[in-house]
């Protein structure tokens, strides 16, 4: 399939403004005649179903939770990024891009995040006046910080909750217009499958959590904005909810999947305690500007670590990166971590961890001050752990926390499907091979609010829907083929439960598909995969009924998807035959162990096609093409 | 399909009478006036010290106050029946609200005045009647008789009873305990919390509550201990 | 450790519901509350019975979605905690511990610790928002907002929703909930321009769902695991007296406290 990314000619800058004045418009008296359904209520679908309510469509959103409000954006602590450049420290909109396209080593493409980095600017100030409680010097201006490695302070925060913040901001905009009546929310409905007519995304198949009844939605086209599938791995900093199944399903039915194996793993986690764990829990990024990490330079060194004077102490990060020390990317900080882990120099019970040590910076700026910048962030580990990080250094893994990859969509976040939009962390657009702190909340909102009401309107306007009715074939064929998946899971009951086939399928992958990776082992995962989605069918066993409230049989059929996930991210690993971002191949690495890339062989995104059950997915490249930011080792020494 | 709920505006909301909030600021206006009614009632009574001139001086002088007594006492009365009939409504409401309650239930803020006062409340009513009959009507006065006009009179000999002092001293410690949480309540009822006056209010809302029953409990304790004869 | 979890089950609104008393074992102190549940669930399964249902999301403590009671506390016995970060340290082996869902008329049961809380949706609708569409509003830094303001504001914004303050009051009010929008809103700026409707609206809804009334006794506050203050009530009553006051010439409306599946089983 010939990829095209409708990027629009000329120079960067203007990129955007000749692509909104090219798009044809909807009649303001017709708007409301057009039914868009958003699935998903995050930072994306919430942002994205309130603009679209405020321009008068008729918008039905979809989450699978109690409210919107829960959506997974909520728990996003750091903050968000803007290039404003009120701190006069040279941060402009030029700069932020090309941060972003270099972070994202190389792999995303440019037209996506130049424009994310113009909207940057337009997010705070639609989220300031809708009351978003942001961080405040005392003259009222907006304070900044450094974040996750920029050279400039550009994060906006707001405590340590600003996805929360900017989450309720967006949810109380969305809850206006469900006042308004422009938008109908229909909580704890998932979606489990997608409905394309004449080549159109027409619709969705959603099933009612409580009633169990899957419900057919007809409309002009379907926003998926449902976040990511880091859950693949069963441990992850992401909710234990989060879920690929409606983009899973919507690549069963023809759109491609960008970029799977891009999965980005968090370096400052609450380390496993063990085999009961839920999930993992992130500290905030943040957290490294004034904390040092070190291990011992012993190995098996079991001493407190109050006991282990300076000089027996590797401050790893600082020794290998001189300039970004403790401030290098996420996936270098990672990396980093589990290679002194693998040297048999971690700490903690498990030896999966590594120091976090804040005692040079009280000794500096005193407790109070720490206080106030990560008290919360201190409670909560005090409150995990029972520890006291004041006064004992903090322990800190790394753990899947992100996913780059997603749907492919083009510059109109219009995915291979006709009327099929994907937005937020479920497309892969823009943060390429790894994405830089503070920049998940930024894409979220600015593909809702600032990008597809306009790319919408675009093809609503330029588009020929015909009418469909509940009847039409492929409606059926949809509806029946969800109520046949869910007999399957019920019907097979045999043995082992969901979660337990889902900790081995995570162990799997986190084992062979995480922090690095290697030829032999994906080869291995894959076959490892395929025998347990064999016994998944055959031994599952799901209690209860389809016609009730049944979280057994939500899980089942979120697992089933990841499988199939799980297996593809394995494949496009192995066919990545390079290291770049939070993919670590370990046959390309340079001499000192960093990450290589291969820009001649590889400079493209990776877009597979579904083939049919059982048959290999097919590869489609969209070829990168850097004029702007030119592609360079990135070296952060 | 499952949207066929009514148009979203579907339902004529309470008013402000009808609203818990409301209720809750028609309790807190008439509470304060039943307070200052109680200040100055007990400023009136300490006067017993004083002897029996200066007493029954006092009394005459509210007698002869005319038309402007019972407009006083309209008033009262006029708040003792909306401070009741609102916390009659909102019991019942609240009531309603849980329809199914706990197995185990703890509390872990509130203090025992907080949750008493829905029976401190109708205990100092029945109080309020029985002290009526007893001093302002006279039909209750047992073991002597009642002379009206005769105020220093009619308070020895009513409290020479020990279980009229008693009964007393135990609806006016409830009293203390009801105006403990009702004179910092109120405050909040009608909106006025500050981070830094609130906790001043909330002891002085103490203390206030201890001076006034220790006040009021002075008088029946003087009589029994033979100081007030 | 051993720990007794007594849990209230119950399959559906229109069934019996009962305590079940289950026998653990092997507690692992260093396990959250849920982490408890799971392990009971995983054995419930293999013992071919359903397990509980319970809901829960994030597992941090900011989405909200979880909650229960705990031997008659809402979210259990540490402070500012929610239950899915409550570790079982704080219990002694041998304890018995009683889960029993949210009790309220206004949120309405659904299955063993789970009910519906769209109640709270339909109390932010009514105002619970600045009207601003999206679009170019000025910059960012064109209205200063003081520090101590914005500090204010964020204490009342931070609200996670979990209906505790509910469910831990005597009289099943939401003023904490329904107060600490207003504040939020209310304290900035940005958000005075419709301060009086917002009041009137939110607290007519409130009422409308039949929530309690606020007896000022902390309750709430005392189990909120964001520990928003008693003085967001004192806000809401404050913005409602004025905006009953100013906006008395109003009819004001509500939404009927209806559900979709309410309306879809019948």
């Amino acid at each position: 399939m010939k990829l095209d990314a409708r990027i629009p000619s000329g120079p960067i800058e203007q990129a955007w403004d000749k692509a909104q004045f090219d798009m044809k418009l909807v009649n303001p008296a017709n708007k409301r005649r057009h039914t868009l359904l958003v699935v998903g209520s995050g930072l994306a679908g919430a942002s994205a179903s309130a603009s679209l309510g405020e321009l008068g469509y008729n918008v039905k959103c979809f989450c699978f939770q109690d409210s919107p409000r829960r959506a997974h954006s909520i728990a996003a602590q750091g903050g968000i990024n803007a290039a404003k450049n009120y701190q006069n420290d040279g941060d402009s909109i030029y700069r932020l891009f090309y941060d972003t396209v270099k972070g994202g080593d190389f792999r995303a493409r440019e037209a996506n995040v130049y424009r994310l980095a113009q909207n940057s600017v337009k997010i705070i100030d639609q989220c300031v006046a809708q009351g978003v409680p942001f961080a405040r010097e005392y003259g009222g201006l907006l304070e900044n910080r450094s974040f996750g490695g920029a050279q400039v302070s550009r994060t906006f925060y707001a405590r340590g909750q600003t996805g929360q913040q900017l989450l309720l901001g967006a949810y109380q905009a969305l809850e206006r217009q469900v006042d308004a009546g422009q938008v109908t929310m229909f909580p704890r409905t998932e979606m489990l499958d997608l409905i394309v007519i004449d080549g159109q995304a027409r619709g969705i198949v959603a099933r009612n959590l409580i009633t169990g009844k899957p419900d057919v939605h007809i409309g002009d086209a379907v926003i998926l904005a449902t976040g990511g599938y880091g859950n693949v791995y069963y441990l992850s900093t992401n909710a234990k909810g989060s879920n690929a199944t409606a983009i899973w399903r919507a690549y069963k039915r023809g759109a491609l999947f960008a970029n799977p194996c891009f999965t980005q793993i968090h370096p400052t986690c609450i380390p496993v305690s063990g085999d009961y764990q839920s999930k993992l829990t992130l500290m905030s990024e943040s957290l490294r500007n004034d904390g040092r990490i070190w291990v011992p330079k012993q190995q098996g060194d079991k001493r407190r670590p109050d006991q282990i004077p300076e000089d027996e102490r590797d401050y790893y990060l600082e020794r290998k990166y001189p300039s970004f020390g403790n401030l290098v990317p996420r996936d270098v900080a990672s990396r980093n971590a589990k290679a002194v882990c693998d040297e048999g120099r971690g700490v903690g019970e498990t030896g999966l961890g590594v120091y976090l040590d804040f005692s040079d910076a009280i000794a500096r700026l005193g407790e109070e001050t720490i206080r106030e910048r990560y008290g919360n962030l201190f409670d909560m580990y005090q409150r995990i752990t029972d520890e006291n990080p004041y006064k004992v250094p903090m322990r800190i893994y790394p753990a899947i926390h992100y996913t780059m990859g997603g749907l492919w969509v083009d510059y109109q976040l219009q995915s291979t499907i006709p009327g099929l939009f994907v937005l937020g962390e479920a497309n892969f657009s823009d943060h390429g091979a790894n994405r830089l702190g503070a920049s998940a909340l930024m894409q979220g909102l600015s593909d809702g609010y600032f990008i597809i009401p306009y790319t919408i309107g675009n093809y609503i306007a330029s588009t020929r829907l015909a009418r469909v009715s509940d009847s039409a074939p492929e409606v059926q064929q949809s509806l029946s083929s969800v109520k046949a998946g869910i007999e399957k899971l019920l019907s097979i009951k045999g043995k082992r439960t969901v979660d337990s086939f889902h900790r081995e399928l995570g162990k799997i992958v986190w084992e062979e598909c995480g922090m690095s990776r290697n030829a032999a082992g994906l080869q291995k995962a894959i076959g490892q995969i395929r025998a347990l989605r064999e016994e998944y069918w055959q031994n599952l066993n799901v209690p209860g009924s389809g016609d009730d409230l049944n979280q057994s049989l939500e899980k089942a059929g979120r697992v089933a998807d990841f499988f199939e996930l799980g297996e593809l991210m394995c494949l496009d690993a192995l066919e990545r035959n390079e290291s770049c971002g939070g993919h670590f191949r370990e046959e390309y690495q340079t001499p000192d162990g960093e990450a290589r890339r291969d820009d001649e062989h590889f400079s493209y995104v990776a877009a597979w096609g579904y083939t049919g059950p059982g048959n290999r997915p097919e590869l489609n490249k969209e070829p990168l093409e850097f004029e702007y930011v030119h592609p360079s080792q990135r070296s952060y020494k | 399909m499952s949207t066929a709920v009514a148009g979203p505006h579907a339902t004529r909301a309470p008013g402000f009478w009808q609203s818990t909030n409301g209720k809750k600021a028609v309790m807190a206006i008439t509470g304060a006036i039943l307070f200052l009614f109680v200040i100055g009632h007990l400023l009136g009574n300490l006067q017993v010290f004083d002897g029996p001139a200066r007493l029954n001086a006092y009394g005459r002088f509210l007698h002869n106050l005319g038309e402007l007594l019972w407009i006083v006492r309209g008033v009262l009365i006029l708040c003792v029946v909306l401070h009741i009939v609102a916390t009659v409504q909102l019991w019942a409401r609240n009531r309603k609200a849980r329809p199914v309650g706990y197995k185990v239930k703890k509390s872990v803020a509130s203090s025992y005045a907080d949750r008493t006062m829905y029976w401190s409340g109708p205990i100092v009513l029945a109080f309020v009647i029985f002290h009526l009959l007893e001093f302002t009507a006279g039909t209750i006065h047992p073991e002597s008789r009642f002379i009206p006009g005769d105020v220093y009179h009619n308070v020895v000999a009513g409290f020479s009873v020990w279980w009229v002092s008693a009964w007393y001293i135990f609806s006016l410690i409830l009293l203390g305990m009801h105006l403990r949480h009702g004179i910092w309540s109120m405050f909040q009822s009608v909106g006025l919390n500050h981070p830094r006056h609130t906790p001043v209010l909330k002891q002085a809302a103490l203390w206030i509550a201890i001076l006034i029953t220790a006040g009021y409990i002075s008088i029946p304790i003087s009589v029994l201990a033979g100081w007030v004869r | 450790m051993k720990l007794t979890l007594t849990i209230w089950r119950q399959r559906n609104p229109g069934s019996r519901g009962k305590f079940v008393s289950y026998p653990m074992n092997d507690v692992n102190p260093e396990m959250s509350m849920l982490e408890c549940l799971d392990v009971l669930n995983e054995s419930l399964i293999e013992r071919g019975e359903e397990p509980v249902a319970f809901e829960h999301d994030c597992r941090e403590g900011i989405c909200g979605s979880c909650g229960f009671m705990v031997s008659g506390i809402a979210h259990g016995p540490e402070p500012a905690t929610t239950v899915c970060q409550l570790t079982m340290r704080h219990f002694k082996d041998g304890d018995e511990l009683v889960l029993e869902p949210w009790r309220s008329r206004s949120f309405p049961f659904l299955k063993d610790l789970v009910v519906d809380r769209r109640s709270f949706d339909r109390i932010i609708q009514a105002g619970g928002y600045i009207s601003v569409s999206t679009g170019s509003p000025q910059d960012g830094n064109d209205i200063p907002v003081g520090k101590e303001v914005a500090d204010r504001a964020m204490d009342a914004a931070a609200c996670i929703g979990c209906g505790a303050c509910v469910a831990a009051c005597p009289n099943g009010s939401a003023a904490l909930f329904t107060g600490a929008k207003i504040a939020h809103l209310g304290i900035l700026p940005q958000g005075k321009p419709e301060q009086d409707r917002r009041a009137v609206r939110m607290v007519a809804q409130m009422n409308t769902e039949g929530f309690g009334s606020c007896t000022n006794i902390g309750e709430c506050t005392g189990v909120c695991p964001k520990e928003i203050p008693l003085e967001v009530i004192a806000k809401m009553n404050h913005d409602y007296l004025a905006g009953a006051w100013k906006e008395r010439h109003k009819v004001v409306t509500a939404i009927t406290p209806v559900t979709d599946w309410e309306l879809a089983k019948k």
